[in-house]
Order: C-alpha cells, then structure tokens, then sequence
C-alpha cells in the first residue's frame, strides 16, 4: 500500500457503499423484474435499504443509547445531559414513521395483488397486459 | 385460503405462549418512557401474537374475530390521540400541549396517553389487514 | 433489454456513491445532522418532560402533530384494505 492511502476514507464510506449496494438491489428488482410479487419486493428492499443508511447517520463514537443514563433519579441532580454523550435521536425518530408508512404501503400493495390475480389469473406484466388489452 | 391447525405439539406450544408475548407487549407500550420501546413496537408484538394464533389454530379461529369490534378498537386509537389534544385545545392551550392536563407531571401523563391509543390502533390495524388478506376467497 | 436495467442500475449506484463521498464520516460529533436542533432535545428532554427516553419524547411531544399523522396513516392503510378486499355477495367482477 501507497504510504499516502487514506484507510480512514475507505473505512469511513464503506457503509455509504454497503447501502447503496442493497438499494440498486432493490432498484433492478423493481425495474428489471416483470413479476408483480418480485417488484414489490425489491421496493420492500429499498426502502429499508434508505431507513438503514438514515438510522446510521445517527452514530456518534464512543456514544450510548438516547435514554438518559440514571433515568428518573437524575431529574433531582440538576446536571444537564452533555449532547456529545447520547447518540442523535432525530433520524431514529423519522424513521419510526417511515417504518410504520412502509408496513401501510405493503399491506395494501399485497391487497391490490391479491384483486389483480383473481380478475386476470396472472401476475406477470407482460402476460396482464396482454389480458387487459384483450378484456 | 383455508388453513388446517398445526399438529398437536405446535398448537400446545403456541396456545401456552400466547399469554407471554401479550404482556410483553403490553411491557413494552408501558415502559416507552425509560427503555426502549413505546406505541408502535408494542402494538406490533400484540399484533405478531394474534399471527401466532392464526399460525397455529388455523383460519377457523379468525373467521370468529367478529369484525366490527376490530373496526372499532382501530377508531379507538385514533380517537384517544385526538381527543387528548382536543382535550388540550379545550383547556385553552395550544393543540396537543400538554402542559395543561391536571395531573402531576403533566407532559409525561399526555406521552403515555397517546402511546397507548398509537398501541391500540396499530395492533387492530395490523390484524385487520391479516384478517382480510387471509380471508379472501 | 435485461442489459439496459443492468447498465441504469449500475450507473445510477455509481452517481449516488459519487454524489456521497463529500459526507462526514460516520461517528463525527459535529455533522450536520447532529449539530442544528438535535442537542438541544438531547438536552432538556428530561427536565422538560421527564421522561428518560429521548425519542419517545421527540417522538410524542415535540413532534407529536407528525405522530397523529403516521396513526392517521396506518389507519387509512387497514380501511383501504378493507375496502379493496371485502365484497359483498351481490357485488362481483364488474
């Protein structure tokens, strides 16, 4: 190894590469696909692949979970919290409501599978368009 | 879609089991405030249990979930969270501004208010939406 | 056809891991998301409302109102369900 190889820079973006690895996962799957079940389920990929690149921008070295160490008891010390101590709570909390959105869109997404196969019997996309230009 | 309850053992199994994950998730709505957890992950775990049972039992069991009581627990929810903010608006605060309620600790009595109707609404949400996916002919 | 998905995902991937390589790295205590709003929740979340987990009391205090909105939206999510898949005897496949 070059003696001016920079590890931290690999090491510090090798999980930008790791999420964007799954989300083009989730992205061929949904565009490459032409069963209707398999692109639902690479949407599925890729939006979990965004809330985990989210969740992961939370981190901070050395830092522990957002609940206040000493619970309730620390309420009567008076010691502010020190910010550089607990992990950013703000993206987790975003993505809590995408989470619960995602469970939304994918049950009425497996619904809406469920109608399309009883009326034309298929869920490949060429095949239904075929069927509904015919109907 | 017809599905014949499992052997004897899983059923066993299951219906002993049950009791537990309900009240860890009725655990982990209440305890939102110091461990991690809160309205949403509890009201999965409620829900996950009654999957367990329909695993288990069979689809006989859920065609006896009587569907208007599961409409009207999600309402329920919703309502709850509502109406306490209703309930802050009717104080004369701003909505959902805790500070008003008469209780001691005001703000941390509102919090566990609405995580308890976030709770109900997304356990009868979740069923309902496995209900009518299993359920369709 | 098959090699133009490929050739879309690949390039797209490339243009994000490009667009990304500007990002302070991971665990920086003072990237952009950690430094505007996030300190001073971290900071008065107990006295303020006593309760110990901060993201509960993000979650329901001071974002309570996105919080409606996310219940309001499961709940649209079970009713849809139900609109798409129950029916009625008389009415079928029109």
């Amino acid at each position: 190894m070059p003696s001016g190889f920079n590890f931290d820079f690999v090491v510090g973006h090798f999980n930008t590469v790791t999420y964007v690895v799954l989300m083009m996962i989730g992205f061929y799957a949904m565009t490459g696909k032409t069963n209707l079940v398999k692109k639902l389920v690479g949407m599925n990929i890729f939006q979990w692949s965004i809330i985990l690149f989210v969740v992961s921008l939370a981190a901070k070295r050395g830092a522990t979970i957002p609940i206040a160490l000493g619970g309730h008891a620390s309420l009567d010390g008076g010691t502010a919290l020190d910010a550089a101590q607990y992990v950013n709570p703000l993206p987790h909390v975003l993505m809590l409501t995408a989470i619960v959105v995602g469970v939304a869109i994918t049950g009425v997404a497996l619904a809406l599978l469920l109608r399309i196969y009883r009326r034309y019997g298929t869920l490949e996309e060429d095949e239904l368009l075929e069927r509904i230009r015919h109907s | 879609m017809n599905r014949e309850p499992a052997g004897v053992v899983v059923r066993t199994v299951c219906r002993r089991l049950t009791p537990f994950v309900q009240l860890f998730g009725l655990y982990v709505i209440m305890h939102g405030h110091s461990s991690p957890g809160g309205g949403f992950q509890g009201g999965v775990i409620l829900a996950a249990s009654a999957i367990l049972l329909v695993l288990a039992e069979g689809t006989d069991w859920i065609r006896r979930v009587s569907l208007p009581a599961l409409t009207v627990l999600t309402s329920t929810g919703v309502l709850l969270y509502a109406g306490v903010g209703g309930l802050c608006l009717a104080l004369g605060a701003n909505f959902l501004d805790y500070s008003v309620l008469p209780f001691a600790e005001p703000r941390s009595v509102g919090m566990l208010l609405i995580e308890i109707g976030v709770g109900i609404t997304v356990m009868a949400a979740l069923v309902s939406i496995f209900r009518d996916l299993v359920m369709f002919e | 056809m098959k090699s133009l998905h490929v050739v879309v995902t690949v390039v797209t991937g490339l243009l994000l891991v490009l667009g990304s390589l500007d990002m302070s790295s991971p665990g920086d205590p003072n990237s952009p998301p950690a430094t505007h709003v996030s300190p001073r929740y971290v900071e008065s979340a107990l006295e303020e409302t006593a309760v110990p987990n901060m993201v509960t009391a993000v979650l329901a205090d001071y974002r309570g109102f996105d919080t409606l909105g996310e219940v309001t939206v499961i709940f649209t999510g079970a009713v849809a369900v139900l609109l798409i898949l129950r029916v009625t005897r008389d009415e079928d496949e029109t």
